[in-house]
């Protein structure tokens, strides 16, 4: 049974609070030239209150804040969406390889070959898992590769002579599609699905300004989008483009591949489904697999194999150009690459499947307990509303409730569709035992709910904080120390 | 597969449980013509020896700046890392975090998010930060949005020609359908030529964009340009690719910048073939509302205990959607973590000794080069730890024989600036000894010093 104790939480004033002036740690060598300095009115003075902390301060300051963490090595993690997988220990060894880690990217390609090879296999295995012919790993988030599909689709329009100017995206969508369309200068048209999207929805907002439909397979709400087939058939009829948000795949690995379903072009999470840690909010990774019609506007460089060679190539007069310096999150390419190597392709079914195992024994489990608006086969994830709770308890103090349990919560309050959403996604890396365990916490809370609703009103009091003030840190932000 | 926990009779009893007779059976919602009817064309599984010898056979085809002499720079540095760094990041609660969406089990990732957020404040000389942006360039892209996005009507953009390349064609990605016109600020002795840039501003210019240092090394005149570029209305944005810099030179915020980027890779982030790197982004408290990214802020608890949480999410693309000020969604998390624990252990002490070391080195190497027959030094203004050299010899051969002796020679300046065909951007940091300085320009100067 997973259960939480009150134990022993240590408190850890601020880097600056802790300083004492002198105090250093840090070791420079000697210098061994002459000793020379810029003309006095370049230079500037102390930086006014940077910390002045010993090693070993350091060391205790960093050990403590981690203590007030909670990640997937502590334990269960559904955070719906985001695909919270254990992160495997072989590729965190392989990522610090000095030929990997101490690389400059200006390097000579030719003193490079073993970094541009990895990055080439990678490629090619990503386009066998999505079906797409052609790949870039530039793009450093699945964000930045939304914007760098929907570029590549407005230069393809571009090309053929269209000013499109709407992309249609469903309401169950993730935040970033809107923004990442908008930031192409594109018209966001809302269109409502029914749990999946209908060809007829689509069929009533699609025009000839219409660039993109930008779709998300599985959707939010963990179904999968049946009429994806005829969907796309229709965009392209009416000489428009489909994008497909990859933050899913990890329901289809083996399954389907969204190139084969007349998709255009799709990022890949590889913090997601492709097992590199979260980092605390990133670096994630967001490559982009695109069809043979959208190549020639990849992002450059891109990494191609000439006979023996493997290469950059900037040649590509098309191509929207660069995201970002260099050639991506490399560091996390290797991770990833690492995961498919230990995985080979059975593996990587098998998670799939293990992870629509977990999600949908989860689903049956709750069922009867909470509020399922959505009764479709459902695959990774699933989504519950607040409205079976009782004694007006929310999805918040649910979420709240289960931290005192151990866990934690669920991502809550999206997708936007479900009324006070829970959204819960195991993944593969969870035994029934923990999904067990989870699931006795959640029916707990839902009793609890009706006869001790106090107990999610106070929730969390087992945590290093209780419940913050939220409201007065966005009215009078405090972004810094030191200063009111 | 020891990653996949379950055992035939997990699987038979969840199946019962779900109520169908095998795993199949949940994938119905799936059409048949949307399956894939074959298996995956990749290789089998490995084990977990095969895949770091796999790996490790990779990574020994590289050359690395530990074996080799570097002296390359150009937006990604070869610093020291000290040990303390990969020991704290390795803790698991920090790196199999995610975004800390429920504060009281994120306290440790935001509390570190804020004392980051304040390290940049103090070391860029502004007022807020955000928790970082994926890395130099594009911080400096959406620095550029964010100028246009303040300065209402205004849709033009002045662009240094001495940014890194790589952050001018970054923001010439991000603006390129939108309403924005980039102008270039022609060069003069590889800074940005302040008499063409009086010329091109007007009162239709939402902001200058120039780098400090410079992608030459150079330190630009920040206080001047920013004269300049407020008698006309706009904002002065200062992208700092090396912000070890800023350790040595006047802060970017105390000579009148109105936002400052860069790049953090220097402080304690590996090479890594050029990522990931970690963006930082800082303004003054007029733009914090319309900051891109993620923020954290101080706040209480229920029981006036002090805590902190993301704040001011009404900018971010999970709730504005379409009408957000970026659609960036996670942040550099980890790599905010190695920028910090850097920023701690050397403080206020180390980090200047360290920059002033950087400039020594670099201006021994750069005084060495210049008595060599047939290498001019190109640029005479103050430079931190870069600077160019014009070689006689084409720069491809040199940097060739170079490597035969096991030297990265520097960077070539031919394919980004027409005019610098024969111009080699020098990197010299603490990892470059003078042994191997002396070496270097011993090679140059076309001896053997194998």
């Amino acid at each position: 049974m997973n259960t939480t104790s009150r134990g022993l939480v240590l408190d850890e004033d601020l880097l600056f609070e802790k300083s004492q002036p002198g105090r250093i740690g840090y070791s420079i060598a000697e210098l061994d030239v002459p000793q020379v300095f810029p003309e006095g009115h370049f230079t500037r003075g102390e930086i006014a209150d940077f910390p002045e902390l010993s090693e070993v301060d350091v060391v205790r300051h960093y050990t403590r804040l981690s203590t007030w963490n909670y990640g997937v090595d502590s334990g269960f993690y559904p955070l719906g969406s985001c695909t919270m997988k254990y992160n495997p220990k072989v590729n965190e060894v392989a990522a610090r390889f000095p030929g990997f880690s101490d690389i400059h990217p200006q390097t000579p390609e030719a003193l490079n070959q073993g970094a541009l090879k990895l990055m080439y296999c990678l490629q090619r295995d990503l386009e066998e898992v999505s079906g797409f012919p052609a790949m870039t790993l530039q793009p450093a988030a699945g964000a930045q590769g939304e914007f760098a599909g929907m570029l590549m689709i407005h230069a393809w329009h571009e090309a053929n002579g269209q000013k499109r100017n709407k992309v249609i995206i469903p309401d169950t969508a993730h935040g970033t599609n809107p923004a990442s369309a908008a930031l192409c200068g594109y018209e966001v048209i809302t269109v409502a699905s029914d749990g999946v999207l209908s060809k007829e929805a689509v069929a009533a907002v699609m025009d000839d300004d219409v660039a993109a439909l930008m779709v998300t397979n599985p959707n939010t709400l963990g179904l999968f989008e049946a009429d994806i087939r005829e969907i796309c058939e229709l965009v392209h009829e009416r000489g428009g483009l489909v994008y497909a948000d990859g933050a899913n795949l990890n329901a289809l690995m083996g399954i389907s591949r969204p190139g084969d379903l007349g998709i255009d072009v799709m990022h890949f999470n590889l913090h997601k489904t492709f097992s590199t840690p979260h980092g605390g909010g990133g670096p994630g990774s967001g490559p982009v697999g695109v069809a043979e019609k959208l190549r020639p506007y990849l992002p450059v460089p891109v990494v191609v194999k000439d006979g023996d060679d493997y290469k950059l190539d900037y040649n590509l007069p098309d191509s929207i150009g660069r995201l970002k310096s260099f050639y991506g999150h490399f560091a996390i390419l290797v991770r990833a690459y690492s995961y498919i190597l230990s995985m080979g392709g059975e593996g990587l079914r098998r998670a799939t499947e293990l992870a629509v195992l977990n999600a949908n024994y989860i689903r049956a489990r709750l069922e009867g307990s909470y509020d399922l608006p959505n009764k479709q086969r459902s695959l990774h994830e699933v989504v519950f509303s607040e409205d079976a709770l009782e004694n007006d308890c929310h999805t918040l103090d649910v979420a709240k409730r289960l931290i005192d349990y151990g866990y934690h919560p669920p991502t809550i309050y999206f997708p936007l569709v479900v009324h006070g959403s829970l959204m819960i996604e195991p993944t593969e890396t969870e035994s029934k035992q923990a999904v067990d365990e989870f699931c006795d916490a959640l029916l707990a809370i839902a009793e609890e709910a009706k006869v001790t609703p106090e107990l999610l009103k106070q929730a969390p009091v087992r945590s290093k904080v209780k419940r913050l003030d939220e409201a007065t840190a966005a009215r009078k932000p405090k972004l810094r120390w030191g200063q009111d | 597969m020891r990653y996949l926990p379950h055992t035939d009779v997990d699987v038979q009893q969840m199946l019962d449980k779900i109520g169908v007779s095998n795993i199949d059976e949940l994938f119905s919602g799936v059409p048949e013509d949307c399956r894939l009817k074959r298996p995956l064309d990749l290789p089998a599984a490995k084990s977990e020896s095969e895949v770091l010898l796999s790996l490790r056979k990779l990574a020994e085809q590289n050359a690395t700046t530990s074996q080799w002499d570097s002296f390359l720079g150009g937006g990604a540095y070869n610093h020291f890392i000290p040990s303390v760094i990969d020991q704290l990041i390795s803790r698991s609660e920090f790196y199999t975090a995610y975004t800390p969406y429920q504060p009281e089990i994120s306290q440790g990732t935001l509390q570190a998010i804020f004392e980051f957020q304040t390290l940049i404040c103090q070391l860029t000389g502004m007022d807020v930060a955000n928790a970082s942006m994926y890395d130099g360039a594009s911080a400096c892209a959406e620095a550029v949005l964010l100028t246009v996005r303040a300065g209402k009507k205004r849709n033009k953009v002045l662009l240094s020609n001495a940014l890194p390349p790589q952050y001018r064609e970054t923001v010439t990605s991000y603006c390129r359908y939108l309403n924005v016109e980039l102008i270039d600020i022609p060069l003069n002795s590889g800074t940005t030529d302040q008499d063409k840039l009086i010329e091109l501003l007007d009162d239709q210019v939402a902001a200058v964009v120039v780098g400090y240092p410079n992608y030459f090394g150079l330190v630009e005149d920040i206080a001047a340009i920013a004269e300049h570029t407020h008698a006309h209305g706009a904002r002065l944005v200062t992208a700092v690719p090396e912000p070890l810099a800023l350790a040595l030179f006047k802060s970017p915020g105390e000579l009148g910048a109105d936002v400052v980027v860069g790049e953090g890779q220097s402080f304690g982030v590996p090479l890594s073939f050029g990522g990931p790197g970690i963006g930082f982004f800082a303004v003054r408290k007029k733009d914090m509302r319309v900051l891109p990214g993620r923020l954290v802020g101080e706040t209480l608890d229920q029981d006036g205990q002090r805590g902190f949480v993301l704040t001011l999410a009404t900018r971010e693309q999970h709730i504005r959607r379409e009408k957000a000020t970026s659609n960036i969604c996670s942040n550099q998390g980890l790599c905010i973590l190695m920028v910090s624990i850097y920023l701690a252990l050397h403080g206020k002490q180390g980090l200047r000794q360290l920059a002033e070391v950087n400039y020594a080195k670099s201006a021994y190497a750069r005084e060495k080069i210049s008595q060599l027959d047939g290498f001019d030094v190109t640029f005479s203004g103050e430079s931190f730890n870069e600077f160019v050299v014009t070689c006689q010899e084409p720069v491809a051969e040199l940097k060739k024989r170079l490597e035969q002796q096991h030297i990265l020679a520097g960077i070539s300046l031919g394919r980004d600036y027409s005019e610098l065909e024969n111009g080699l951007l020098i990197c010299v940091t603490e990892q470059n000894s003078r042994e191997q300085i002396d070496r270097f320009v011993k090679v140059l100067a076309g001896g053997d010093a194998r």
